[in-house]
Formats: structure tokens, sequence, C-alpha cells
């Protein structure tokens, strides 16, 4: 028999073997699977200087997990303890193989190096290489411990509601718990003969030796084998079920935010890039605790984190694609920065019932001339609330800006409405009457009132003027001095629109806007943490009632700290909040409306 | 003979037996529609109504009523803004009937 080498080694190296021919299989599938856009994109950045922030983010993510660490400290831990743990007892048990064997040695010896090195002669630094191993181990199993109470008790990690697993998911999670507490057995029972070990397994091999104390000299070789061959076992299972199971995350997200990094997105319909993306997903299960429609509603398996299982898996039902609010909150906590609301519209996607020529009607619209105009689109929405739109119009007065306002008795709608649910060929006529008429128009700006419109715009239209939102637009005037405002003593709390701020990332505008009006008062969860109002025009699926339960939510958590009013920067939001109470909500416009200076004398 | 103001009909048949499956099938995705009292501010406030002939209530009877006819075409215009369904004093999710209307005609070749 060769110097290195022992039968029970067979069962890891043929994981090894499948987990790399399958891993390999799945990604040139997947690089196939790329449309012509994206290989472009990955043609034109494959060699520029966009490969180093993503040789970073790789990582800061993959080993030291920034994101989960930032979301809670503990699942933060528990996760770096496992994947970075493993990784340096790979690394160190790497040197430490190099440096005590002389010359070359079979690539498992450093995976089994307590078996294979324990009568090779001293080396440099083998205490220190013994203990840090046995501390690196120390720090592994403490992950384990804390994956195993979070399976029982989930607030042991900050979280309400882990991510319900597939049985084969659960198979491979036992494999992967069992690997490390084998290896550390297996090393103690040979420390406790050899005296290899280090603080951890000398101890627990004394302990063995205390339990069995009857193996003798020509049983150990038995004993021991058998120990290690359960170590290999568990590694052999693991590594052969990775590829098929959530765990292929670990040899996918490198390689998504690298594909992310040299500007690769997700497109109408599913490509290779989408692939890569549900194979990232580790059913961490952020995403459940912060779904409203879990969070009030106790849905089950309609969150993020299901959609891209049962993609994956190939059996998804349209009711889960369909029962979202495509809120983002998920995509603003997901600590694999998946676009989880994109994957969702590619599911929703609807090529049978795409007819041609269902918005002729819209060309009865003509184009305005409107050189040196701002040209103001107020929504299908605001049409609900004429309060923002007069308010705007006098804003606008005042401001001495002269305006179109497009839809004053025709409303276009934007096409997002449609786009969310997947008619995206129908979506695309209404943006092209839209974008004619504004590119006819000569306007030189274009300011909407409603945050959906306002996402369409500026991310699905190509316009050849700027887009901006009403908040950014009356910030701009306060700042160029062209309106001013006298300050009222109202405490407000401010809702943070879906579309608007996690959609677009507007959360400063508005809150200045207001802090020359009013007295802003933080409320718990805001920003991109923001409640959703419930009314969002993302979902079909669910019935008023639901939407209501939601809606109360979001209500509840800006009431907590007793405002005098609340304010929104939405047409929707400000509505379905008014049909809840009779406490006033106001939008920012019709807020710095109220409170504007006229100089009629002035002028 | 004498006016009296009125007059007999004349004998015509309406077809009660009408085939209820996409009924049945509605029912089951959009349950709320059945709470409908025909009130029309969906339609009053219709985006698409303002270029068209385009009424919801109108099409929300007539699928009601089993009348099929053209109901595929009439359909069509909807720009699923939303303002029908959040206006609705019944609560009524009216886009989601919009959309499962267009399917079950869709699959029934209606």
């Amino acid at each position: 028999m060769p110097q290195y080498f022992n039968p029970f080694i067979i069962p890891f190296c043929i994981g090894v073997v499948l987990l790399f021919v399958f891993c390999f299989i799945k990604w040139f599938k997947w690089f196939r699977q790329f449309n012509r856009l994206q290989r472009a994109v990955l043609r034109k950045n494959i060699l520029s200087w966009k490969f180093i922030p993503a040789i970073w983010e790789i990582i800061m993510e993959v080993l030291f997990h920034r994101k989960v660490f930032k979301h809670k400290l503990v699942l933060g831990y528990m996760h770096a303890s496992i994947a970075l743990g493993w990784f340096l007892l790979i690394v160190v048990g790497a040197i430490e193989a190099t440096t005590a064997i002389e010359g070359r040695h079979p690539l498992w010896v450093p995976i089994f190096f307590r078996y294979f090195g324990k009568e090779l002669p001293q080396f440099k630094g083998e205490m220190f290489f013994t203990h840090l191993m046995d501390l690196l181990l120390c720090f592994v199993l403490s992950g384990i411990g804390i994956a195993m109470i979070k399976r029982i008790y989930t607030r042991v990690v900050g979280m309400k509601k882990v991510t319900k697993h597939v049985i084969f998911d659960k198979f491979v999670m036992i494999s992967l718990w069992l690997i490390f507490p084998l290896r550390l057995i297996a090393e103690s029972v040979t420390a406790n003969r050899y005296h290899n070990g280090g603080f951890l397994t000398e101890t627990l091999g004394e302990v063995i030796s205390f339990v069995f104390p009857k193996v003798s000299s020509d049983t150990f070789w038995y004993f021991e084998t058998t120990w290690w061959l359960f170590y290999s076992l568990a590694l052999g299972i693991f590594f052969t079920s990775m590829p098929f199971s959530r765990y292929m995350h670990i040899f996918t997200e490198p390689f998504l935010i690298f594909l992310r990094k040299l500007g690769l997105q997700e497109d109408t319909t599913p490509t290779g890039f989408t692939k890569f993306e549900l194979s990232a997903c580790s059913r961490c299960g952020i995403c459940i605790d912060n779904c409203p429609l879990h969070k009030e509603l106790k849905l089950p398996d309609v969150q993020s984190v299901y959609l891209l299982r049962e993609m994956r898996y190939k059996r998804l039902k349209a009711e889960v694609a369909n029962n979202c609010l495509m809120c983002d909150r998920c995509v603003a906590e997901c600590p694999v920065g998946l676009e989880l609301t994109r994957i969702r519209r590619q599911m929703r996607y609807k090529d049978e019932l795409d007819t041609q020529g269902n918005y002729q009607y819209v060309e009865s619209v003509q184009p305005f001339n409107a050189i040196g105009r701002v040209a103001y689109y107020s929504g299908c929405m605001s049409h609900l609330t004429p309060g923002i739109i007069n308010a705007m119009k006098n804003i606008f007065e005042v401001a001495g800006q002269k305006y179109w306002h497009i839809d004053a008795d025709k409303t276009i709608c934007c096409g997002r409405p449609l786009l969310q649910q997947g008619f995206e060929q129908q979506a695309k006529e209404l943006r092209r009457k839209n974008t004619a008429l504004i590119r006819e128009s000569n306007a030189n700006l274009l300011v909407t009132s409603c945050p959906i419109c306002y996402q369409s715009f500026k991310k699905e239209y190509k316009l050849n003027i700027p887009v901006i939102h009403h908040t950014e637009y009356i910030e701009k005037c306060i700042k160029n001095k062209k309106i001013s405002i006298t300050k009222q003593d109202l405490k407000v709390a401010y809702h943070d629109p879906c579309e608007l701020g996690r959609g677009c990332g507007v959360y400063k505008a508005p809150r200045n806007v207001l802090k020359n009006a009013v007295k802003l008062i933080s409320v718990s969860n805001e920003k991109e943490k923001s409640f959703c109002c419930g009314f969002n025009l993302g979902n079909t699926a669910l019935e008023c009632d639901a939407q209501k339960k939601i809606r109360d939510a979001a209500l509840q958590n800006l009431l907590k700290k007793k405002p005098d009013l609340i304010a929104t920067a939405c047409p929707m939001c400000k509505k379905a909040f008014m049909q809840a109470t009779d406490f006033q909500v106001k939008d920012v416009a019709e807020l710095i409306n109220d409170n504007i200076v006229k100089f009629d004398e002035t002028i | 003979m004498i006016d009296f103001g009125f007059q007999i009909n004349q004998g015509r048949t309406i077809n009660l037996d009408i085939d209820r499956a996409p009924f049945k099938q509605l029912e089951k995705t959009v349950g709320s529609f059945k709470r409908c009292i025909r009130c029309g501010t969906c339609t009053a406030t219709c985006s698409a109504a303002q270029f068209t002939d385009f009424n919801i209530r109108k099409i929300h009877t007539k699928f009601s009523a089993g009348m099929y006819e053209e109901l595929a075409e009439n359909i069509k215009p909807c720009m699923l803004c939303g303002k029908c369904t959040l206006v609705c004093p019944r609560g009524i999710n009216l886009r989601s009937l919009i959309i499962n209307i267009r399917k079950i005609l869709k699959e029934n070749n209606l």
C-alpha cells in the first residue's frame, strides 16, 4: 500500500470528483443560456478594471459575509463560522501538510492530515499548527451548534421564521452538520494514541479512551479507521449532493457577484443569469420575516425564497408568482442581493395573451408644443387625489414656471402596472406613445407626481430629458429660492412609498422638503425598511380585506410616535391611508402648498 | 282597440341554460366579484373609457350573464392602471377580474 493511502479516503475522493463534474456541467449550461445582450456586456467588460471591485466584493461577501452580519450579528457569526472556518481549515491544513511533508503528497492528505501525518517526524511550528487547527475546528463547531439550535429555536439568530426546507435539503444539511463532529472524534481517537492533537482533540481523546478502555492495539486500527471512514463518508455525501441542494450557493455566489459587477442584469425572460441567481439563493429565509404577506397575513410559500426554490426545481405555480406586492422589501434585505422582483416578473411574463393593437386609441392624444416648459405627468392615481394636482399647479405658478400638464383630461397609463403583471408587449405600446408625446413636445424636464410613473419613466423609458419626482422638484425650487415656505408647528411622520424609496432611492428629497415646512419626526421602520401600504399595483392576487390588514400595520407603525399628520409622496399610499382613518394624510406637495408664501405683489 | 297605455310583449326566448363553467372558474379565482352592486364607479373613473367605449360594468354584467359575444375584443383596451380597484365601494379586485376574464375567455375559446 502506498504511503499516503487508506481505503477510507475513497468516499471523499468520489465526492470531490462528482462535485466538480456536476458543477462544471451546470456552469457550462448556464453560460450557454446567456442571451446576446448579456454576452456582449460580458465580452466588453471581462478585461476591464471592473473585475477588481468584483474580487473585493467576493472576498467581503463570500468569506466575511458582510451583509449577513449587517442584518443580524448572530446569524452572521453562524454563517461566517461555518464558511470562513471551513475555508481556513482547508487553507491552514494545506499549509501545515506542505510544511510537514517534504516533496509531493496527494491532495487528500491535508484533509486527513491527523491520520496520515501521525508518524511523521517533528517539524517547525507543529505545535502552532496543531492548536490553530483545533481552534478553527472549535470555531466551525460553534457555528454548527447555533445552526442546530436555530432549527428548533429560531430567535437565537434573531429570526422569527426560517425556511421550510424540502426533505433533500434537510438530508444534505444533516450530512454537513455531521462532517465536523465526526472529524473531531476521528482526530481525537488518533490523537489519544499518537499524541499529535491540540487542546481540543487531545482532551476529547482522553475522554474516548475512558469510555472505550478495551480497545487493544490489534483492534485499534479498525476502531480508528471506522471513525475516519465516517468522516470521509459525510464529506462524500455532502459533496455529491451539494450541486442539487441549496448548498449550490457556495459555488454560485462568487460567480454571480463577478457577473453582476461586470454589468449583467436580469432580462424580461429567464436567461442563464437567472439560473445563476436561482442557485445563488441559500434559502436563508431572511426574506420571509420581512415580507408583508407573511408578517400580516401569515401566507406561507409565496415569499421569494419559495419562488426561487420552486423555479429551480421547475414546479412553480402561477399562484406563487402572482401573490406578491412587489414592494421590494425582500430585495432590500437579501444578503445575496438577488433581483427577486425582476425574477418574479419574468415568471408573470404573458406571452400567449399578447395581442397587438389593443391601445390604438391612445393615438388620439395630440402632441403639444411645450418648448421651455416643464412637462407635468400627474399619473392615473393622482386623478383620484386631485388635491395633489392642484397643489402642484399652484407651486408651478408661484415658482413662475410654465408647465404642460400631459394627462390633464385624457390619461395614458405609464405602462408599469401592465409590466408588473407580465404584459411586456402591451406596456411597450403605451411607453412608445408617451415617449413620442414627450419628445415631440420639446419640454425640458419631466415632473411626475406618482412614484409608479416616476420609476417607469426613469427605468423603462429612454427619454432625452431628465425625470424627477415632484418632491425633488420642490426641493430644487426651495434651493433656488423660487418659492419660500413658512414653517408650521406640526409633528409629521413621513411614509416612504415603496416605488419612490426602495424603487428609486429617493429618501432625502421629501424629507428635506418637509423639514422646511413642518417638524419631521422619524418613525421606527423607515427608508428601505418602510412598510408597504398594501395597495401596491404589483399584486392582483390579494383581496381587499388582506390589503387592508397590511395597510393597517403600516398605519400603526406611522402612528406610534403620535404625529399630528401623516405625509407621503404617493397618491396611492395617500388614498390607502385616507380610507382607513380620519387622521389627516397629506401629500408632500399639498403640505408645501399650504405653507407657501405667495408674493403676488412682488411679481 | 282601446289604448290602455301598455301592450303585450312579443314572445321571446331567454336562455337560462347558459354555460356556467367560465363563471364558476372566475368565482374560484376572484371570489369578490360577486359582491358587485353594478354601481358603475369603476366605469366612471376608468382611464380607458375616456378614449373608447370600454365599459367594465358592462363587461362584468355580460360575463356574469353568460353573454360572451365580442367580450374578448371588448376587454382589450384596459391598461390595468388600477383606478377602478381603488375606488370600488365593494372592494372588488377589479384588476384581477380583468386579467382572469381575459384568461378564462382565452382558455374557453370564447
